[in-house]
């Protein structure tokens, strides 16, 4: 965490209330959703958030690899999630490490709850999130766009999963942190919504929050994520009302 | 249908187009599917490009740190190259380390930018035999539709144009500087399918070939690196020919690499 050099803690708050970025408390950085972005995967979407790039793509119902994991109930959900080497100020190792493996372990977790994995028994949904470019934000980037790649692949599913983080500003509660403010701030708080049930799938946190900061957070984070739900539906609608996008390889 | 099926019936009508020398998108055997090149695609790299060949798609980013330089090249810089062919690409590529078809791909386009003195090694060293700069060269994979070697070095080498070296934010100097580029060297690589050679595979033409050869050329007129690979063979009659067919690909490549038309 920290660029190289950066050491000074920067103005997080106007005087005026502004974020450093100019945002509302409660604003949202720019969403671009792109789904069908890939030739190969059956379903894939690009997301550019702020200054986040994160492609997602899904294979399946396919072939269980390993093949041990396979259950004759249900389909297994499979989600990797990886940081590319440059997405980051200070060059990522590729490979995995612990904190992709935990990301991806929770972001499986949300889709296993909400997909009909019954409906495929003896099959898996791989699901693969490629994080780009980074900055601050990429789990709940990385579930939008693998939640639009799964409703691209024809998954059935209880509902689409908006995603956003909250967290702690200059003492004030505010909705998706970008790199600075999730740097120098005093907790972060990921969450993902089912938005027909009102209900989390993922919910992480890491910092200080008082019981009253805790509930404002959650408040912000479910009215974030059902303005995110919005521009995922339509950029679905978007997909598909002009017949598929591209052409032959 | 299973894949391995359907796969075989697609390489014999591939085979068969080839002998009437069409193609299965309608190419002729010399024709690149269009190209684009996309510079500065990811900013928190020090260089990067999205590169497009038809619907492959691959994106590489460069990192450059102040590192130390090898004792057996104390005046120069490190360079690495280093290829993801992620799953996300193609549904051929597994997780885990690196397979054998990813360490190909790092290889020969590592050996074309080297070969051709892309950048000037010596001008990266700090302090001899103590401190200089490590040139990390990424590439990722986002969509394999055939022909990833010479989309690979295409993104590589315009990242490497575009890129900066970040001497402000490590303290090595006052300014970030460009990263100084000698030489750029193109790929060209081309399949055998029966007596055609055709330029620019896609992922079937790829399975269906009987041989692939690249070639590397780079502007002052060089062949900087050549690979064979999959099962099949060329006469030198063939290589010949690829060879004088790679240096006029390379021309109007190079010019896109550098970000003009061409």
């Amino acid at each position: 965490m920290g660029s190289v050099g950066a050491k000074e803690v920067p103005v997080l708050l106007s005087p005026e209330g502004l974020r450093i970025d100019g945002r509302q408390l409660n604003e949202l950085r720019p969403i671009r959703i792109q789904v069908g972005a890939l030739h190969n995967a059956d379903g894939s979407a690009f997301v550019e958030w702020g200054a986040n790039k994160v492609m997602a793509a899904v294979y399946g119902p396919r072939e269980v690899h390993p093949r041990h994991l396979q259950q004759n109930n249900k389909a297994v959900i499979q989600c990797k999630y990886n940081m590319a080497a440059f997405a980051v100020d200070e060059r990522k190792r590729p490979g995995l490490d612990r904190r992709s493996q935990e990301i991806s372990k929770v972001i499986g977790e949300a889709f296993e709850s909400v997909v009909f994995a019954e409906e495929y028994p003896r099959t898996s949904i791989d699901i693969y999130i490629e994080v780009l470019q980074a900055n601050a934000g990429t789990r709940c980037a990385g579930l939008v766009a693998a939640s639009m790649a799964l409703a691209d692949a024809g998954i059935p599913m209880v509902d689409l999963l908006p995603a956003v983080a909250v967290g702690k500003i200059a003492g004030k509660i505010a909705l998706d942190l970008k790199k600075e403010e999730d740097n120098f701030g005093d907790a972060d708080l990921p969450m993902a919504l089912v938005p027909q049930s009102g209900r989390l799938v993922l919910l992480q946190m890491e910092g200080h929050m008082t019981e009253d900061e805790l509930s404002q957070s959650l408040e912000l984070g479910v009215q974030g994520c059902r303005e995110i739900y919005e521009k995922m539906k339509q950029a679905l609608r978007e997909r598909y009302a002009t017949g598929p996008i591209g052409g032959s390889a | 249908m299973s894949d391995e099926v359907s796969a075989e019936i697609l390489t014999t009508h591939i085979l068969d187009l080839a002998a009437e020398g069409k193609r299965l998108d309608g190419r002729g055997p010399n024709e690149y599917r269009p190209i684009t090149v996309e510079p500065g695609f990811v900013t928190t790299a020090d260089g990067s490009a999205l590169v497009r060949i038809g619907n492959t798609a691959v994106l590489s980013g460069i990192k450059l740190e102040p590192g130390k330089p090898f004792a057996d090249t104390p005046n120069a810089g490190v360079l690495t190259t280093n290829a993801e062919l992620i799953p996300l690409s193609n549904a051929i590529f597994e997780p885990g380390p690196p397979q054998p078809g990813a360490i190909e791909v790092s290889r020969v386009v590592d050996r074309a930018i080297r070969a051709a003195e892309t950048i000037d090694l010596a001008r990266l060293c700090v302090t001899p035999g103590e401190k200089s700069w490590v040139c990390y060269v990424d590439i990722h994979c986002l969509d394999h539709t055939g022909n990833l070697i010479d989309a690979a070095l295409m993104a590589a080498v315009s990242a490497l144009c575009h890129a900066t070296v970040p001497a402000k934010r490590f303290e090595v100097a006052e300014a970030d500087y460009p990263l100084a580029v000698n030489h750029i060297p193109i790929e060209c690589t081309f399949v055998r399918l029966g007596d055609a050679i055709v330029v620019d595979p896609t992922f079937d033409e790829e399975r269906a070939a009987q041989g692939r050869i690249t070639v590397a050329t780079d502007e002052v007129g060089r062949v900087v690196a050549m690979q064979k690979g999959l099962v099949g063979a060329f006469s030198p009659d063939d290589v010949k020919d690829v060879v004088r067919r790679a240096f006029r690909h390379g021309e109007r490549h190079r010019v896109l690499v550098k970000g003009g038309t061409p």
